[in-house]
């Protein structure tokens, strides 16, 4: 019949005295309500003074769900505080933090990637630890992993505390390795690129060696760093990137493409990881701890015995690249310091109870739990020792990980900056773009993207410097 | 008299003032201060202070209008408007046709089935045609390769994902205009066509004369609707590509959703939807002038 408008003019009209016998009782109602409001409002006056003080805690994705486990303990131990814990997806942690920051509803502790701590130092909303560390035995800011607790460090400040870690390394197929030849991962680029070739060689032509999504800018960043790339100079204000370093790791990276070792393929039309893992699509792959769970839950069984974990390869070739001291030992190669740090609001009347939450959670005893809870990695070296975690080979891998992690420019540009990176390695892959052009587009567009950030810094410069608080992101160089 | 008409003016206005109301608190405020803002530099900075806020002028406007990646996003958004448009019109008018048609069993079954897309979620739509066209196991790859086809990178390849995201997006959004055609085809009276068929017109001439015309009024609409809703293309790719590969599937509400919340350059972003809302009422002013200028 499609859309027939008939029946209208019959239906509105029995709608209308409908509503007007409706909005007599509504308005009462409304009313009672209202009344019951206010009332509640004035009790709730009356009895905050022995009300517990509630401490709204923000965390993201799984920990949110997983961290109230942790939560009657806590509250036994301070009877006069109450935890209200608000789980967020992490697709939308970001924005929600910003809003409830510009709408001034801030929780009163959060949870926050590593990475955007200069962010929101920048914003002026969290609060520095300083004066309530000064409560803390020397040992404990010392039994973190150094790496890991220095992006949490700006401006001779400490502003959050690590809560679980993340890096990137890689997982591979160990029998695949040993068909090639390498019983062993490779522990230097030289090594890495053989392995790769001879993988790819051996195999199908559907087989690829290595699976490195093309839209993120982990790997090549971490190439960089290796390499002793600034990847920014002049006080993070302008690119660097067409730096012969920069360079070399950028070329390096593209290899992997260039010679078919890796598809051109970004994260969304990935659709089954796991299955392509277990069929031996690809051999090698490099991701973060959470993938440690994935990997025993969605591979199948007799998968199991023939997947491990390693620690990135370095970059050795000391005819470019000799400093004193380092012999032919085998060392780990620099990966990324990530991972979620937790924070308190600066404008959060509750900051004292957030503390004591904070202090609760990051405890290595607490930390080992959440690791059985979650299978986040504890930021504390301490906390390895629980058999629970130094049981667990695919973690090793990791905690020698960690002992080499840096970080990246600690500016609130970095992220968007750090997108730029892989837009234009996808557009030399896809073959739109020379290196060259790539990388003087890429040190044009992260010049445009620190505009604000120089100008801010030009005009601190002008004005008195002890008026006003620095900018982060100039106390820590790369 | 006069006094009666002034009563009732006034109360019409007392009966349009909360419609009113709301409409400027939550549509021309809000498009007032996104104005005021495309003038300024609003970032992260500003927010955390507004002493760091910037006047700039029209230069988020210049600096749109120069960046390479806002041209990428109008080149796509325009390639999927002018492919995707008419391509939408053409099928839903063909499904009308074809639903109304009296030879049609179970029209009631087909005008479900087809408008079903509208209402399924995007995103559960999204993870279904992501596996049609994966380039190994896509049902797609496997229909091209019985012809000897070989397999299309359909979300991969720069110059095939366009195309991809049109198909999916037309295939989503077809059957909304197919019902509004289908009611435009119901109210063209049944005794023009049995005179044309007295009269001896084929189908076509039929079509031509008696149903085109009579359809013009809702062909307007459904084209105007369409080319809007199309200019603001945005969840289709968000929730497929990202804008990926190399940015050939970004649309310009994606770009601006990337600088406003992803970045938070709220000036940028503002200047941005702006910029597309110019281009939108310009493109309705011109098919409006066409279609008068056509009619008479």
């Amino acid at each position: 019949m499609g859309i027939t408008l008939v029946d209208f003019k019959v239906f509105t009209q029995n709608r209308i005295d409908y509503r007007y016998t409706m909005r007599m009782s509504s308005l009462l109602r409304l009313l009672y309500l209202l009344i019951f409001l206010i009332a509640l409002w004035l009790t709730g006056c009356d009895s905050t003074a022995d009300r517990p003080i509630e401490v709204e805690f923000w965390a993201m994705g799984q920990e949110g769900e997983q961290v109230k486990a942790l939560l009657p303990e806590f509250e036994r131990r301070h009877p006069d505080i109450r935890v209200r814990v608000q789980q967020i997806p992490w697709s939308a942690a970001h924005e929600k933090l910003l809003t409830a920051y510009a709408g001034d509803a801030m929780p009163d502790l959060f949870q926050l990637g590593n990475t955007w701590i200069p962010e929101f130092v920048a914003l002026r909303a969290i609060e520095p630890l300083d004066r309530r560390l000064k409560a803390w035995p020397d040992t404990a800011l010392a039994d973190y992993f150094p790496g890991i607790l220095a992006t949490n460090r700006l401006d001779d400040q400490i502003w959050a505390l690590p809560w679980y870690v993340d890096t990137r390394l890689f997982f591979y197929r160990t029998d695949l390795l040993s068909d090639v030849g390498f019983t062993e991962p490779p522990t230097t680029w030289d090594d890495w690129l053989q392995v790769m070739s001879r993988l790819k060689t051996s195999g199908a032509a559907e087989r690829y060696a290595i699976l490195l999504p093309i839209n993120e800018w982990q790997l090549p960043v971490i190439l960089a760093l290796q390499h002793g790339a600034t990847l920014l100079r002049d006080r993070n204000r302008y690119g660097n990137f067409q730096d012969p370093r920069f360079r070399m790791a950028f070329t390096f990276y593209l290899r992997f493409f260039e010679q078919d070792l890796a598809p051109p393929a970004s994260n969304s039309q990935m659709t089954n990881l796991y299955q392509n893992f277990a069929n031996g699509a690809f051999a090698v792959y490099v991701s973060g701890p959470w993938n440690i769970g994935e990997f025993g839950r969605r591979l199948p069984t007799a998968m199991q015995s023939k997947w491990m974990t390693a620690a990135l390869p370095e970059f050795a070739d000391f005819s470019l690249h000799s400093r004193a001291g380092e012999g032919s030992e085998v060392r780990v190669g620099a990966s990324l310091a990530g991972g979620a740090s937790l924070a308190l609001s600066r404008t959060s009347p509750s900051r004292d109870a957030a503390w004591k939450l904070l202090e609760y959670l990051v405890q290595p005893k607490q930390q080992t739990q959440f690791y059985r809870l979650t299978g986040d990695l504890p930021a504390r070296q301490s906390a390895w020792h629980d058999p629970v975690l130094s049981g667990n080979r695919y973690a090793q891998a990791f905690r020698e990980q960690l002992q080499n992690v840096q970080a990246t420019p600690p500016i609130p540009e970095w992220e968007r900056i750090a997108n730029r990176i892989a837009y234009y390695a996808e557009q030399v892959v896809r073959q739109q773009m020379g290196v060259d052009e790539a990388l003087a587009a890429l040190d044009r567009d992260t010049d445009w993207i620190l505009e604000k950030r120089r100008w801010l810094l030009e005009r601190e410069r002008r004005r008195s410097p002890s008026v006003s608080p620095p900018l982060t992101g100039e106390g820590r160089e790369q | 008299m006069r006094n009666l008409e002034r009563r009732a003016t006034l109360s019409a206005w007392i009966f349009l003032t909360p419609a009113l109301l709301l409409i400027t608190v939550f549509f021309f405020l809000p498009i007032l201060a996104a104005l005021l803002l495309s003038f300024t530099d609003f970032d992260i900075y500003a927010l955390g202070d507004l002493d760091r806020l910037r006047f700039v002028g029209f230069g988020n406007y210049q600096q749109l209008l120069q960046s390479p990646l806002f041209w990428t996003a109008l080149g796509n958004t325009v390639y999927f408007v002018i492919v995707g448009g008419p391509l939408s019109v053409m099928l839903s008018l063909s499904a009308a046709l074809l639903v109304n048609a009296p030879l049609t069993r179970f029209p009631g079954f087909f005008r479900t089935a087809f408008f079903l897309p509208v209402v399924t979620t995007l995103v559960a739509v999204a993870v279904v045609w992501r596996y049609l066209y994966h380039p190994h196991y896509g049902l797609l790859n496997y229909a091209l390769s019985r012809f000897g086809i070989a397999p299309v990178d359909w979300l991969g390849d720069p110059n095939w994902a366009m195309p991809a995201i049109i198909l999916m997006a037309v295939w989503k959004n077809f059957g909304f205009n197919m019902i509004i055609f289908i009611a435009g085809l119901q109210s063209i009276p049944t005794p023009l066509y049995e005179a044309a068929r007295i009269d001896g017109a084929s189908a076509w001439r039929q079509f031509r004369y008696i149903t085109l015309p009579l359809l013009g009024p809702t062909f307007l609409f459904v084209a105007l609707m369409t080319m809007i809703g199309y200019f603001q293309v945005f969840a289709e790719p968000y929730v497929m590509t990202q804008g990926g590969p190399v940015n050939r599937t970004l649309s310009v509400v994606l770009l601006m959703y990337e600088e406003g919340f992803r970045w938070w350059n709220m000036g940028y972003a503002s200047a941005a939807a702006f910029v597309l809302f110019m281009l939108i009422l310009a493109g309705t002013l011109l098919s409006l002038t066409l279609r008068r200028r056509g009619s008479s």
